[in-house]
């Protein structure tokens, strides 16, 4: 259970509260106009970023001042997810040692996440030598190797086709079912938290607002996303 | 690219590559035809050139090795004066050399600072000619590039990368090896080389630091052929020798990418997980004071010295600094009316011949003013007296060197105005001079500023060519600090300095800043 508590964020004239609860193995998608504050929530989450009053609280521990790497969370950004340098497999192999000092049964298990997203035999590869889409795969493919109880997604599939984004959001629900992982998921388009399927987070006008319905919510939206959907 | 052809613009841009050609490799052909065997290049002249090559490793060795821990804490730092000093580290640029020896003279000179302090201690003083002043100055002027070049390349690692290895638990060692090693493989080649080249044709600083059996380069070999033997086959000899270092620097500067160090974006630190512990955080302050310390003891101490001096300075130097600022914006506008019609032809010509310009003029970094100047003393002895060409020379030459650097800044520009107006401006059968005057012209301001400062700085400063040809009655303000010192007249040399120092900055700064006047955005 994740508990954003009386939290405010503010970064120069930037102001956001968000006053929520995200419950285990949900699947909420984050929108709103752009410039509201969606990356910047994921950020405080992720503790990239040290919120001005308010508290972060994972099953009821605070986590507000926690390091990122302490957290129990995966995040992927819209790009640079990858290193360069590395190769896919050594990509993944990070989310388990940074060293990539691997043992037999880790490197398996790297080569089985690998299968898992679709991508078998395409460890040695570099980042640069495969699609956006397979980027994005290997990313997932590290997240599920962390097996964190929450993946946050800053519009990974933003660079994509919409054929491709379909493939990859069914896949992101595949494994977050798998993992029992809830998953935040910051979009700007609300095709994507309907194909999501489950909850959503809106922000606008300085506020998050506790998830609800994707489906009602789009259906009967209120002043503040009627504003943005038209 | 359908573009209207301009017979006129390529004409000027053709006559203007001639041009360098002529001055960069033409003087070339004039020192290969004048030299005399290889036979005649004595122990001397060897050992010459295993201090040139010494000294430019070990300057160019020390400079990106220090680079690493400034700019790395440059990096992740953000402290009150940070702007500033990032600011502070581009200007050794178009800091003249002969007022940073001066400072260096005084703060690690025989009676500077440092001696002084050492004294207190029984200590005996510091040498500071020879390799050590030599390497010392290089380090002046090269710790602030490189750490520009790296402190880029940091910043260019991307933000998620930097979080990503936060959210994965990166230590501080698995950030220095995942995410700041392979910057840093890729950065530092070409820092290096790109150092060594600037070291091997530093002329001014051999000139002023060096000197003697064991710390000659090559050019105050050439200087001290031309001026003392007045040997110009040994000169011209050695004007060869001293071209095939430049060129094979030059050569294997060019195979690696090397950002350019005026580049924007140095604003903000990135923020960097696991480098909160204390004992980093006095590393990188103890690493920021140092340098900072040493880069403003020198020029503070030409400031204080020569400030109570400044308005009582002898009318000779007073002359000379009148003689200096002709040159100076004579040289200004020599650079724009090359650098306009070779961009115009770099953005005319397709990609391949449009490189080929472009490296042509960049070699033109490789070219040492000594050897362009002992050409060109060659070409004209026999029909006119080299010495009253003196200042014109020094103009021309000095044009041609900062020639590189305003093409860097006017070329992409330029071809943005073409790119986003060209097609508007043919619609509208705007050519020649009135496309020059209503879309170019307009459109280049802040790159035309920004490249006429800095030619106009570079050459106010210039202590090169003007070494070989001038005499008392052709001296630069540059030559006559540099006299000055030779005479041990350090207060006055101080004043001079100070005025050089001003004169230089004062000249940047108009013009860089007549081009961003009311300039659009």
């Amino acid at each position: 259970m994740l508990t954003l508590e009386g939290l405010r964020i503010e970064q120069g004239g930037f102001r956001l509260s968000a006053d929520l609860q995200v419950a285990p193995g949900a699947l909420v998608a984050v929108i709103g106009p752009s410039g509201a504050g969606k990356s910047t929530l994921l950020a405080t989450i992720a503790g990239f970023l040290v919120p001005a009053s308010g508290r972060v609280l994972w099953n009821g521990a605070d986590i507000t001042e926690a390091e990122p790497g302490q957290r129990s969370l995966s995040i992927i950004f819209q790009d640079n997810n990858l290193l360069p340098h590395l190769t896919a497999a050594q990509n993944i192999g990070l989310g388990l040692r940074p060293s990539l000092r691997l043992s037999d049964a880790e490197s398996a298990r790297v080569s089985d996440s690998l299968a898992r997203v679709g991508l078998a035999g395409l460890g040695e590869r570099k980042p640069a030598a495969m699609s956006g889409g397979q980027q994005s795969r290997v990313a997932l493919a590290r997240a599920l190797l962390r097996a964190r109880p929450c993946m946050l997604l800053d519009e990974p599939f933003a660079a994509l086709g919409p054929a491709q984004k379909t493939e990859m959001l069914e896949l992101v629900k595949q494994l977050a079912t798998d993992t029992g992982a809830a998953v935040l998921m910051v979009t700007h388009d609300p095709q994507d938290a309907l194909r999501l399927g489950g909850q959503t987070i809106l922000v606008a006008d300085g506020v998050a607002h506790p998830p609800q319905d994707t489906g009602g919510l789009i259906a009967n939206p209120p002043e503040a996303l009627r504003a943005y959907l038209d | 690219m359908a573009r209207r052809a301009q017979p006129l613009g390529l004409a000027t841009g053709i006559a203007a590559a001639g041009l360098v050609l002529c001055v960069a490799f033409g003087t070339l052909g004039a020192v290969a035809l004048r030299a005399e065997g290889m036979a005649r290049l004595g122990p001397a002249d060897w050992a010459a050139l295993r201090f040139t090559l010494f000294q430019a490793l070990l300057s160019a060795g020390l400079s990106v090795a220090l680079a690493v821990p400034l700019a790395r804490a440059l990096a992740r730092r953000q402290f009150p004066g940070r702007a500033a000093l990032v600011t502070l580290l581009g200007a050794p640029f178009i800091l003249p050399v002969i007022v940073a020896v001066l400072g260096l003279l005084a703060v690690f000179g025989r009676n500077g600072l440092v001696s002084t302090v050492l004294g207190w201690a029984g200590l005996p003083p510091v040498h500071i000619y020879g390799l050590h002043g030599v390497v010392l100055a290089h380090l002046f002027f090269n710790l602030p590039l490189a750490t520009r070049l790296l402190l880029q390349g940091w910043l260019a690692i991307p933000a998620e990368h930097f979080r990503l290895g936060a959210s994965l638990g990166f230590s501080a060692r698995d950030t220095a090896q995942l995410l700041e090693r392979p910057m840093l493989r890729a950065a530092m080649p070409g820092a290096f080389l790109v150092i060594f080249l600037i070291c091997t044709t530093s002329f001014a600083v051999a000139l002023t630091l060096g000197g003697g059996p064991r710390a000659t380069t090559v050019e105050l070999a050439i200087y001290q052929a031309f001026r003392f033997d007045f040997d110009l086959g040994k000169a011209a000899l050695l004007a060869m020798l001293q071209f095939a270092i430049g060129g094979v620097a030059a050569a294997l500067a060019l195979r690696f990418t090397v950002p350019a160090a005026a580049g924007a974006g140095m604003g903000h630190p990135q923020r960097i997980w696991g480098a909160g512990s204390g004992a980093l955080r006095a590393q990188d302050a103890a690493v920021i004071l140092l340098a900072t310390l040493f880069l403003i003891t020198p020029l503070a101490t030409v400031l204080l010295r020569g400030a109570p001096n400044l308005l009582t300075l002898p009318v000779p130097i007073l002359i000379a600094t009148l003689r200096s600022l002709a040159v100076a914006l004579c040289s200004a506008a020599l650079t724009l009316s090359l650098a306009l019609p070779l961009s115009a032809l770099i953005n005319a010509l397709p990609r391949r011949q449009s490189r080929l310009v472009e490296a042509l003029a960049y070699l033109s970094i490789a070219a040492s003013p000594l050897v362009v100047g002992t050409g060109l003393f060659i070409l004209l002895f026999p029909v006119t007296d080299p010495v009253a060409l003196a200042l014109p020379v020094t103009a021309l030459v000095n044009a041609v060197m900062a020639l590189p650097f305003a093409l860097r800044a006017i070329a992409p520009a330029h071809a943005r105005a073409e790119a986003d107006f060209g097609r508007l401006a043919d619609s509208l059968s705007l050519t020649g001079f009135a496309r020059l005057r209503l879309l170019i012209l307009p459109r280049l301001r802040r790159p035309l500023g920004f490249a006429a400062g800095l030619s106009a700085a570079l050459s106010m400063g210039d202590l090169g060519v003007v070494a070989l040809f001038a005499d008392q009655s052709h001296a630069t303000l540059p030559l006559q600090l540099y006299r000055l010192m030779a005479g041990y007249r350090m207060d006055q040399a101080a004043a001079a300095g100070l005025l050089l120092l001003i004169c230089s900055l004062a000249l940047f700064w108009v013009f860089d800043r007549g081009g961003r006047l009311d300039a659009d955005a």
